[in-house]
């Protein structure tokens, strides 16, 4: 890798750099080995506190909770893509009488944290006499509003980055003012747009796991149940590590994805790409 | 009106202790943030294959899970005990730092090739290259990033809620404890994160990002 931070290593440098290596694999192992070490010292991996992994019946309960953090994630993602669509073109519509309110929607939801609107949703809603609020639907509702409005903006973003060219064209061959922003200027913004976006799902996909503090049934609250098992040495350590790996699985596996179809779009047309700041 | 006046000392004491994990948090985040982002972009290859790992690995984990491991995991390692609340504060830190990685990071590429160029034709180490030329110019322009990051933070305090810390997030169970209306309750708590956020943090990003500006 050439950086334009340092010179090409010579000869001294290059000895330093080896010291400098050697420095941080001792740390990261030193750091690394210390953790496991202390989960060996108390005792996580004995096979008692993972026996309770090796039972059928709790292998296809992960796969359940597993499937219901899949679709939380999916209702989530396609809730927040159309609704961000849908606030996009309402912020960029002329009428007062739609962008302000568009304007008021996509700032309010952006600074309320979304566990409080999970909660708004889930406890709120039925004290105010309100029926049929399941925890699925706290979660799922939560992260469209929330997700939704960040989505709004960035849609908006990369459609104000693109040429005003595209959307003169447009208007100038004879199409709508929604038809040059549906069929002209939107495929080129998502696609400007598109690491934005992945990045945003992938936030989704973590966010789901708020579920677990307003009792939806998904990976969190399943490794949480089972640590709780007494009978098998309460495997807390254990069933988080489980857990860990299946997140980090699952964003990876959309992360992947994600690259693929960028870069697949992205061999094909080029477009100038603007930063918009994400939020966590 | 009445919710909030009746049980003011849970709300003070809520947004009290929101304020303090927001602020300790965001101080070590913003350390640990450069240190890592100075790591990865250091010309030791095994300092920048262990930044990446550590922002891969934590950015690609739920905040909650990791709060869950501090607060849940951590007391059965037989190490000496911590308060949920500085549990919470190291959860949070670890988490945050990632982003200010990134955010710093890219705020680095901003920086005019000429700038660290010059620095290293007057004979600057890359130590010194990063810390005296291109890290403060950097900085000035990632405020609006950075600002984004520290509002998700705060907005992520409430997550500690799940974690036996009395925060924001955590009014909700008290009220319903003391059987008050709890829509209200969490309508006012909701509109205090909209003050903090669009009253004072996104005026003070605006008001930093104009007095750091770069002439370029």
């Amino acid at each position: 890798m050439s950086s334009v931070l340092f010179d090409v290593p010579g000869p001294k440098a290059r000895t330093r750099n080896v010291y400098l290596n050697v420095a941080t694999f001792v740390v990261v192992v030193g750091i690394i080995g210390f953790i496991l070490f202390r989960f060996y010292e108390s005792g996580q991996f004995t096979a008692k506190k993972w026996e309770i992994f090796t039972f059928p019946l709790v292998q296809q309960t992960f796969l359940e909770v597993i499937g219901a953090t899949l679709k939380a994630f999916a209702v989530g993602a396609v809730g927040s893509l159309l609704l961000g669509i849908v606030l996009a073109f309402g912020r960029l519509s002329d009428s007062k009488w739609l962008h302000i309110p568009c304007y008021w929607f996509t700032e309010l939801f952006r600074a309320v944290p979304l566990l409080v609107l999970m909660m708004i949703v889930y406890y709120g809603l039925p004290s105010a006499g309100v029926k049929g609020i399941t925890p699925f639907i706290a979660v799922v509702v939560g992260l469209i509003l929330y997700n939704g409005s960040v989505l709004a903006e960035v849609f908006r973003a990369g459609i104000e980055s693109l040429p005003k060219g595209q959307r003169e064209a447009g208007l100038a061959i004879g199409l709508s003012k929604s038809q040059v922003l549906r069929m002209i200027l939107l495929p080129q913004a998502v696609r400007a747009m598109l690491p934005v976006i992945i990045s945003q799902l992938v936030v989704i996909l973590k966010d789901t796991a708020l579920g677990f503090l307003i009792t939806y049934h998904e990976i969190l609250y399943y490794a949480d149940f089972l640590g709780s098992q007494g009978g098998y040495g309460s495997p807390v350590v254990p069933a988080l590590m489980v857990a860990a790996v299946i997140y980090v699985g699952l964003c990876l596996i959309l992360s992947g994805i994600a690259k693929y179809v960028e870069f697949k779009m992205s061999s094909r047309v080029k477009i100038v790409k603007t930063k918009v700041g994400l939020t966590g | 009106m009445n919710i909030i006046i009746d049980n003011s000392d849970l709300f003070l004491t809520g947004f009290k202790n929101t304020g303090i994990l927001f602020i300790i948090s965001a101080f070590f985040a913003l350390i640990l943030g450069t240190l890592v982002a100075g790591m990865r972009v250091s010309p030791a290859p095994a300092m920048r294959a262990a930044g990446t790992l550590y922002v891969n690995a934590v950015r690609n984990t739920p905040l909650v899970l990791i709060l869950a491991f501090f607060a849940l995991g951590y007391p059965r390692l037989g190490l000496p005990s911590i308060s949920f609340m500085n549990a919470a504060i190291v959860g949070l830190s670890l988490y945050t730092a990632t982003y200010v990685c990134e955010a710093i990071r890219s705020g680095i590429n901003t920086v005019s090739v000429g700038q660290s160029e010059a620095a290293r034709a007057i004979g600057l180490p890359f130590i010194q290259t990063l810390t005296l030329i291109v890290l403060p110019q950097a900085f000035r322009s990632v405020v609006p990033p950075l600002f984004s990051v520290f509002i998700a933070l705060l907005k992520n305090t409430t997550v500690a809620a799940g974690f036996s810390v009395l925060e924001a997030g955590a009014i909700r169970a008290y009220l319903s404890e003391r059987g008050e209306p709890l829509l209200p309750g969490l309508l006012w708590v909701a509109l205090i994160f909209v003050v903090l956020v669009l009253g004072i943090m996104t005026p003070l990003q605006r008001y930093l990002e104009k007095k750091w500006r770069v002439a370029r």
